[in-house]
């Protein structure tokens, strides 16, 4: 593995990369129907979960939903109430944390005060017993790489935070693991430097080719640094997809709340034909959706809206509310910089959000408190959900 | 926080620590004393100091005491130590309560009722009292005072640095002696300065649990004292004061030292 001359990482390979969808492609960890409990609380719910070769993968959740567990389990510092996992085709049960192919960061990053960087880069391949000459080479490869040269001699206690993030990355990278587990690894970081790290990240996994699973509880940087996500909640997992397929086709109300603004409006199938679906609000109105195989008429479900594909217009005189528009008062205006928040309370009582890219540079927005505002959506922007 | 002291503040200060040292400042200035009249002041003198190193009896004592506090200290961390181990590391098993209250137990124990049970107990045992009973009393003695200071430091312990030792290849036990010991290292050493220290200026229990052959410092000292003071003693006292202090100090810049360490931990950047 040559990390220093790796250079730009060939941007198409990640475009084609899909192992998920490959139903030959034999995967690196696999997590079959795990089950943890502790004390009468079940942590991780029967999770059955591939992770393939060089992906990098995401558990995302709210905080108790099971996701470091499920970490901590392909770690060894937990074992399986019931359950196998597998890495490489091999099974981790009798195989103690030391032995494990596999290398955690820690959300406290856990550095050992007592040891200098270096020191601390060093630690995990001392255990090998490796020669002092290639130990040195390898900790100064790997300083350099995070961007720690000159660092080595320093105490833990004498860096900043984001310096004693980059020591944790370097101590677990430098043991080249099959797997790469970071828990919470940018949650003590501010706002600008975790999304610089996040890139930082990506380009790091993609220099060293190894496995990444990533736990958080900030959907943007799951969103961000991920090839596939698995939304967990309650110890179970709710989906796996890209973050675009979470994003965009989000398999329950809860998926689509929890990752990214939404609007839910609750319906009923009206009428559906091979191409779109007609829906009649809970709350009055009609809406025109994409349709969906498998629903009929009469059927309860949910449209999700995100707020960006909502239009929002100033109520044009003698204009009628028809399909997918809404008329209401703009209730709220949040203004983001980049965006502008609008939450309108319809007419029918719902309240709902759009939110609009601000592109042109305005001080006066053409739409204010109180206005009257009409709510449009393309047919193709509403998701129907059943869960 | 509240600046400057008040007249008050400053007055009740004085007055207890007057409370507290007095008795000590004339103990340590009457040691220097010229005169042979422990009451009268006879000018600035080293005599005693040099006249206790012909007190054959006085050195023996001395000697005992030091050898004493030594292995009793010694013993009682390691001890201590495991027992602290057992207290925060082993997963709740059955009794766990109750051992720790019986750690604490010699806490609040009376001495007397300490020394007269273990007294009971070798007398029974028929062992013969001595040096090594007297090392075994204060070893029970001082043992939950090193098992407090180590526990303390474990509870503050972040587990995730173990854990991170193994994650890297380390097994358990080599974790346990390259990352635990010297990180509880200065609650470990100052535990044994406190030992030491308790061990070298008990009286109470060592009258009880010591017999002929194995007279140890403060004993000695007791009994000289009956027959009256002697300016020898103020002298041997004075020595005794300074070997505990100088204990404590370093027992206490060593817990200092562990919390500035930890305290750096948490800030960061603290010293860019």
């Amino acid at each position: 593995m040559d990390i220093g001359d790796a250079g730009k990482p060939d941007a198409g390979r990640r475009r084609d990369f899909a192992p998920w969808n490959d139903p030959a492609a034999r995967a690196l960890v696999r997590f079959k129907g795990v089950t943890k409990r502790f004390s009468g609380i079940t942590a991780v719910d029967d999770v059955s979960l591939d992770i393939h070769t060089r992906e990098f993968f995401a558990l995302l959740g709210p905080s108790g939903c099971g996701k470091t567990t499920l970490l901590r389990l392909l770690a060894g510092f937990e074992t399986p109430d019931a359950g196998r996992i597998l890495l490489d085709g091999e099974d981790l049960a009798d195989m103690p944390p030391h032995r494990r192919p596999v290398n955690m960061m820690f959300q406290s990053y856990a550095l050992f005060p007592h040891l200098s960087v270096a020191g601390n880069v060093a630690f995990g391949l001392k255990q090998e017993g490796l020669v002092r000459e290639e130990i040195s080479a390898r900790v100064a490869e790997m300083l350099a790489l995070v961007r720690l040269d000159g660092m080595g001699s320093r105490k833990p206690y004498q860096l900043s935070g984001g310096q004693r993030q980059r020591v944790a990355l370097a101590r677990a990278l430098v043991k080249r693991p099959k797997v790469f587990l970071l828990d919470e690894p940018l949650a003590a970081l501010d706002k600008k430097l975790r999304q610089d790290t996040q890139f930082e990240l990506m380009e790091l996994q993609e220099k060293l080719d190894v496995t990444f699973v990533i736990v958080t509880h900030d959907q943007e940087e799951a969103m961000t640094v991920a090839d596939r996500i698995a939304v967990m909640d309650h110890g179970r997992l709710v989906q796996v997809a890209t973050p675009p397929e979470i994003y965009e086709q989000p398999n329950s109300r809860w998926v689509a709340q929890f990752v990214g603004d939404v609007n839910l409006i609750e319906g009923r199938v009206v009428a559906s034909t091979p191409g779109e679906m007609l829906i009649e609000a809970k709350a009055g109105g009609r809406l025109k959706v994409a349709s969906v195989s498998g629903l009929s008429a009469g059927d309860a479900v949910c449209i999700a809206l995100r707020p960006e594909k909502l239009r929002i217009e100033p109520v044009k005189a003698g204009s009628r509310g028809g399909d997918n528009s809404f008329e209401g008062k703009v209730w709220d205006i949040g203004y983001l910089g980049d965006v502008s928040i609008y939450k309108v309370r319809l007419d029918n009582g719902l309240v709902m959000q759009a939110a609009v890219a601000n592109m042109t540079r305005m001080v006066e927005r053409p739409i204010g408190w109180n206005d009257r505002v009409t709510l449009t959506f393309a047919p193709q922007a509403g998701v129907v959900l059943t869960r | 926080m509240k600046r400057g002291l008040s007249i008050f503040n400053v007055a009740s200060l004085a007055l207890g620590l007057a409370f507290l040292y007095l008795p000590i400042v004339i103990l340590v200035i009457f040691s220097f004393n010229a005169s042979r009249l422990v009451t009268v002041w006879g000018g600035w003198s080293t005599r005693w100091y040099a006249e206790l190193l012909h007190d054959a009896a006085m050195l023996d004592a001395a000697w005992v005491s030091l050898r004493l506090a030594l292995l009793s200290a010694t013993t009682a961390t390691i001890l201590g130590t495991l027992a602290a181990l057992a207290l925060t590391r082993v997963a709740r098993f059955r009794g766990r309560l109750l051992f720790s209250a019986m750690v604490y137990a010699p806490l609040v124990m009376p001495e007397v009722i300490s020394g007269l049970a273990l007294l009971l107990l070798f007398v029974a045992a028929e062992f013969d009292r001595g040096f090594w009973t007297t090392a075994v009393a204060h070893t029970t003695l001082t043992m939950c005072f090193v098992a407090i200071i180590v526990q303390s430091r474990l509870i503050g312990f972040d587990r995730s640095l173990e854990e991170a030792a193994m994650d890297l290849g380390c097994p358990p036990l080599r974790t346990f002696f390259t990352i635990t010991l010297p990180l509880i290292a200065p609650a470990i050493a100052s535990g044994w300065m406190l030992a030491f220290a308790l061990s070298l200026d008990d009286l109470v229990i060592a009258s009880f649990t010591t017999g002929p052959g194995a007279t140890t410092l403060p004993i000695r000292i007791y009994s000289e004292v009956r027959l009256g003071v002697k300016p020898e003693i103020n002298a041997i006292c004075t020595i005794m004061i300074a070997a505990v202090t100088v204990a404590v100090i370093i027992a206490s810049l060593l817990s200092k030292r562990r919390i500035a360490a930890s305290a750096g931990e948490g800030t960061p950047g603290a010293a860019i």
